[in-house]
């Protein structure tokens, strides 16, 4: 069954329509690639998804049952987590405050509840270490690379038991060699069975790692599908308006 | 591979020794410690039981408001009214027990007033979006204005029937004979360094330092937490005002004026890092310590008292250059 299933999906600002009836389906374990021009409307969808924004018409369902989100805090209790194109970080504080920013854990009872640094190092070390990331729990996030800053960022979503992770723009500003490990990230969420919606402007990065990519053009979706029945050509024509749109 | 990933996750890359070498905090308490041990040697009314009990009781004021300007500082913020809020608890404290009430009703109506011009600086600051300097400035002049208004600028020395219980608790020293100030800042210090370091609510105050908008992403509650930091800046100050009138015995409209300077002072002094997300309790004391032991001296050595300025505005640049020359060693 689909993880999340999206029909017939709209969002209109007054008299602009920036998304029209968008449909498609995710199961687990799948990445797909969401593509499109700016102002193609990714990121309302997304926001959509992510709880940002109520869809003006049609309806969203997850495991089957009618999803509707108020707030973002919604999405995140349902599973949903998203990693944000500026990924979030305050540089002052270490990689493990990071990850629990927002939900730390405490021990004891109020008033002496403290913060439980032990746990909180060593259960960030232990998702370091299965997202396979050298990234040292204790270090300040100033210190770190792009490749452990994107490690730290996605870390986050998986404190809980995140079904769908939402990554903008992953790979937007850093080097070469970071892209390829923030793919292999990608590629260790999907293999625990996590789905994966990469928004991205890099077609060879969507073509490396994502299973399916989905064409977006004026609040459209103007194609859905298989990355190996595709080519990154027929994309661009697609993005472009080249291609009208393809099955 | 020689290394697993295992080993470099679990590795510490800071020993508690290089930590405490990269604390300006630390470099400031040597300075601060060379300096008693010089003017000890040097003078022979330093190290005195009279005049180091002088010290340890002027760096209180100084250093209690520090700690919640030290708050606020980790913010990203700033709060300018410090010296005049202090002057307006004072009065409203005064103003209350010469009118016949009790000490209680007269510290509740203090600490009320600091809450309340706290809260209006913090609502403005975090749910307005003002910018803390603005707000703070005229505040400023609201608060020593109020005060004013409500002495009718007169000098208040009458305390009512408390009037002695109010001079014991400022002036006094009922344990092992430390003045009672002293006793008031270790405590809120301790209670300042724990909540800074154990807390959720100090992780946030860290957190809305280094990045607002990651903190508002990560569903930090921002806005309260900014409020609350206000607050508790103001607090400070009026506690301070409180103690303060205790030990002068008096209160004019004109205590207080200036300190805001002094206080941020010291909080810099102590690595606190105007531009957020930096700060210690500790540092804050140990900040303060500085600025009261150059004064202290200054005096006790012969040096003329117009050279104060200079030294204290010479460590402010010399304790920030500390860690300026750390970050470019970091860049490179």
């Amino acid at each position: 069954m689909a993880v999340l299933e999206l029909t017939n999906i709209s969002k209109h600002f007054g008299a602009i329509h920036a998304v029209s009836d968008v449909s498609f389906a995710i199961e687990p374990g799948e990445v797909v690639g969401l593509m499109g021009d700016n102002g193609a409307g990714k990121s309302t969808l997304v926001k959509m998804i992510a709880g940002n924004y109520r869809p003006s018409e049609g309806s969203m369902k997850m495991d089957g049952a009618e999803l509707v989100l108020h707030k973002p805090v919604d999405a995140r209790r349902h599973g949903i987590e998203i990693v944000h194109q500026d990924l979030a970080l305050c540089d002052n504080l270490t990689a493990a405050a990071n990850v629990f920013l927002g939900r730390e854990l405490r021990k004891g009872v109020w008033p002496l509840a403290v913060l439980d640094y032990a746990t909180m190092y060593r259960r960030s070390g232990e998702i370091f270490k299965e997202l396979k990331s050298e990234t040292r729990p204790r270090d300040l996030v100033k210190q770190m690379s792009g490749g452990q800053r994107q490690a730290v960022a996605i870390a986050r979503t998986m404190l809980s038991e995140a079904k769908i992770v939402l990554m903008d723009e992953p790979t937007a500003a850093i080097s070469v060699r970071q892209v390829a490990e923030v793919l292999n990230l990608i590629r260790e969420l999907r293999s625990k069975g996590i789905a994966v919606v990469l928004i991205s402007h890099r077609m060879p990065d969507v073509f490396t790692v994502a299973d399916r990519v989905i064409v977006m053009r004026r609040g459209r979706k103007v194609a859905d599908k298989q990355i190996a029945r595709s080519s990154p050509e027929e994309v661009t024509g697609l993005i472009t308006g080249a291609i009208e749109q393809v099955a | 591979m020689a290394v697993t990933l295992d080993q470099t996750i679990a590795h510490k890359q800071h020993t508690w020794l290089s930590r405490l070498l990269n604390a300006q905090t630390f470099w400031v308490l040597l300075a601060v410690i060379l300096a008693c041990i010089y003017l000890s040697f040097a003078t022979d009314s330093f190290a005195t039981t009279k005049n180091l009990y002088n010290i340890t009781r002027n760096v209180t004021f100084v250093a209690i408001i520090a700690l919640g300007m030290t708050l606020v500082i980790i913010t990203g913020g700033i709060d300018l009214s410090v010296g005049s809020v202090l002057c307006l608890c004072s009065m409203v404290l005064g103003v209350t027990m010469h009118a016949g009430y009790s000490i209680e009703v007269g510290i509740a109506a203090a600490i009320a007033t600091a809450l309340i011009v706290g809260a209006f600086n913090g609502v403005l600051i975090a749910y307005l979006g003002f910018p803390p300097f603005v707000v703070t400035l005229g505040m400023l002049s609201i608060a020593r204005s109020l005060a004013m208004v409500a002495s009718g600028n007169t000098v208040v020395f009458e305390f009512g029937p408390d009037h002695d219980k109010l001079l014991s608790l400022g002036g006094g020293a009922w344990l092992f004979g430390i003045a009672n100030p002293v006793l008031y800042m270790i405590i809120l210090a301790l209670l300042t360094g724990f909540v800074l370091r154990w807390t959720k609510f100090g992780r946030h105050v860290y957190a809305i330092g280094g990045n607002e908008h990651a903190a508002t992403l990560t569903g930090v509650p921002v806005k309260p937490i900014k409020v609350a930091v206000y607050m508790i800046s103001a607090l400070s100050a009026g506690i301070a005002g409180i103690i303060q009138t205790g030990w002068l015995g008096a209160i004019t409209t004109n205590i207080g004026a200036g300190l805001e300077l002094q206080v941020i002072a010291a909080a810099v002094i102590g690595g606190a890092n105007l531009a957020g997300g930096v700060g210690t309790a500790f540092g804050a004391l140990v900040g303060a310590a500085l600025i009261e032991i150059i004064r202290n001296s200054l005096g006790l050595l012969g040096i003329n008292a117009f050279w104060q300025g200079t030294f204290i505005g010479g460590a402010i640049v010399l304790a920030v250059m500390f860690d300026r020359i750390r970050n470019f060693r970091q860049s490179e």
